[in-house]
């Protein structure tokens, strides 16, 4: 499907472009229509797509797990309390697996990421031109309708699981265990300055592989999507179901991945010594 | 593909939704997991509980009939003592009785045998009189005979 009046390269430039309400150079607000208008810009515009999607999927997310968490009982399970409660206990589990100290935050902090991104990465199994046509109908020009294909949804996860890992290396170790903790390791004490950068590389690391590795992983997926859109009538299906279907993995183990890691960064801020 | 305050939107948004999480979904959930668990266990064990006290009716039930039957076959062997010692007794009463009527119809035919002897010697002594009588009056006089007479009665009476 691609489209009458588009070229390929427009086709896949416009399927990767947000829907960026911001102000422009010459000084109004409004859509950017494109990428470079995007960019320009700068910091103080809202990708509306990303926000929206991701906003609502959030809310699908509490939805059903709020019914299911206020009609819960000890007795027969009903359909939707089960399947809650099976997602439930499969994250509950991988907590205690890795983690081993006792944090209010932690499993609800993975049962959200878990869900949400699933949630988020799923968007990406509806066929690419359904939403964005739709939208444009409706006169909105732009629609990335998978909101973990932006950076700034995985960066923003990421730097909350940052900010987290920070407090609790800090709260739990001390200023100076932490600080410690990054100085005086691997290499003994006088080679300090090299321990710092070596630590201070890792402890960024954390964040970055966390949002680029759901990012890069999704982005791609949605890519070959829109790749093989762009092939005859014939051959779409015969490639679109088997990455579909594989995509389906994808789709849960990013969200596995990046619970898992969670648990596991979070665990290591909790831990006194190396 | 910028970074831009979607960046503060999201993380804003991601916070929200851990918050309510935390707040709203996860407790009341693991509350109902954990309560399920422990009546699971409380089931488990109660089910044991149970199993084990049948095992221990069953004992009991089995020593109870043990002891009713060793109890009933004591009651019928007393029975049965108790049984040859009354035959034993009726059988000792009857010889008893037996010789008792015995020893009466003994006596009375002696009484009897006694009655009857006298019964004939008086009518001996009747008929001797009457015959003596005849004798005498065919004979001379009474006076003549009389001791005679007197000498034959008492000669019967010492009979």
């Amino acid at each position: 499907m691609s489209g009458e009046n588009l070229t390929s390269s427009e086709y896949i430039k416009h399927h990767l472009t947000n829907l960026t309400y911001g102000q422009h150079p010459d000084g109004s607000w409004g859509i950017a229509h494109g990428s470079e208008a995007a960019k320009e810009m700068g910091f103080w515009a809202l990708n509306i797509d990303t926000m929206a999607v991701s906003v609502i999927l959030g809310f699908v997310f509490i939805y059903f797990f709020k019914k299911a968490a206020s009609t819960a009982t000890a007795g027969v399970p009903g359909g939707l309390q089960n399947f809650v409660e099976m997602i439930i206990e499969f994250v509950d589990d991988s907590v205690k697996d890795s983690f081993n100290g006792k944090n209010p935050l932690v499993a609800p902090l993975a049962l959200t990421i878990f869900v949400w991104i699933i949630l988020m990465n799923t968007m990406d199994l509806v066929p690419v031109d359904y939403l964005p046509h739709l939208a444009s109908m409706m006169g909105v020009p732009y629609l990335k309708v998978v909101p973990t294909t932006d950076p700034n949804l995985t960066f923003a996860m990421a730097l909350g699981v940052f900010v987290l890992i920070l407090y609790y290396s800090i709260k739990i170790k001390g200023p100076g265990g932490f600080f410690a903790e990054l100085a005086f390791h691997p290499f003994p004490k006088y080679l300090m300055p090299f321990n710092l950068f070596l630590e201070l590389v890792s402890l960024i690391a954390k964040p970055i592989s966390l949002a680029l590795r759901l990012f890069g992983n999704m982005y791609a997926g949605e890519m070959i999507f829109i790749l093989i859109a762009l092939l005859p009538l014939g051959a779409q299906w015969m490639l679109a179901l088997p990455w579909a279907i594989f995509h389906i993995l994808i789709v849960i183990l990013q969200a596995f991945i990046f619970m898992t890691l969670t648990i596991v960064y979070l665990s290591m801020a909790h831990e006194e010594s190396h | 593909m910028n970074i831009n305050a979607t960046l503060i939107g999201q993380t804003i948004a991601f916070i929200m939704f851990v918050w309510f999480c935390m707040k709203y979904v996860w407790p009341p959930l693991m509350a109902a997991l954990e309560e399920r668990k422990a009546k699971i266990v409380e089931g488990l064990a109660a089910a044991e509980r149970g199993e084990k006290e049948q095992e221990l009716a069953e004992k009991r039930a089995t020593e109870v009939i043990h002891d009713a039957r060793a109890e009933a076959s004591d009651i019928i062997n007393l029975a049965n003592v108790r049984a040859g010692e009354m035959v034993e007794e009726a059988k000792g009463k009857a010889v008893e009785e037996a010789a008792k009527v015995k020893k009466g119809a003994e006596a009375e035919i002696e009484q009897e045998l006694a009655s009857a002897r006298e019964v004939l010697r008086e009518q001996v002594s009747v008929l001797a009189i009457s015959a003596a009588e005849q004798i005498i009056k065919s004979e001379i006089d009474a006076t003549k005979h009389k001791n005679i007479i007197n000498d034959m009665s008492s000669k019967l009476g010492a009979a």
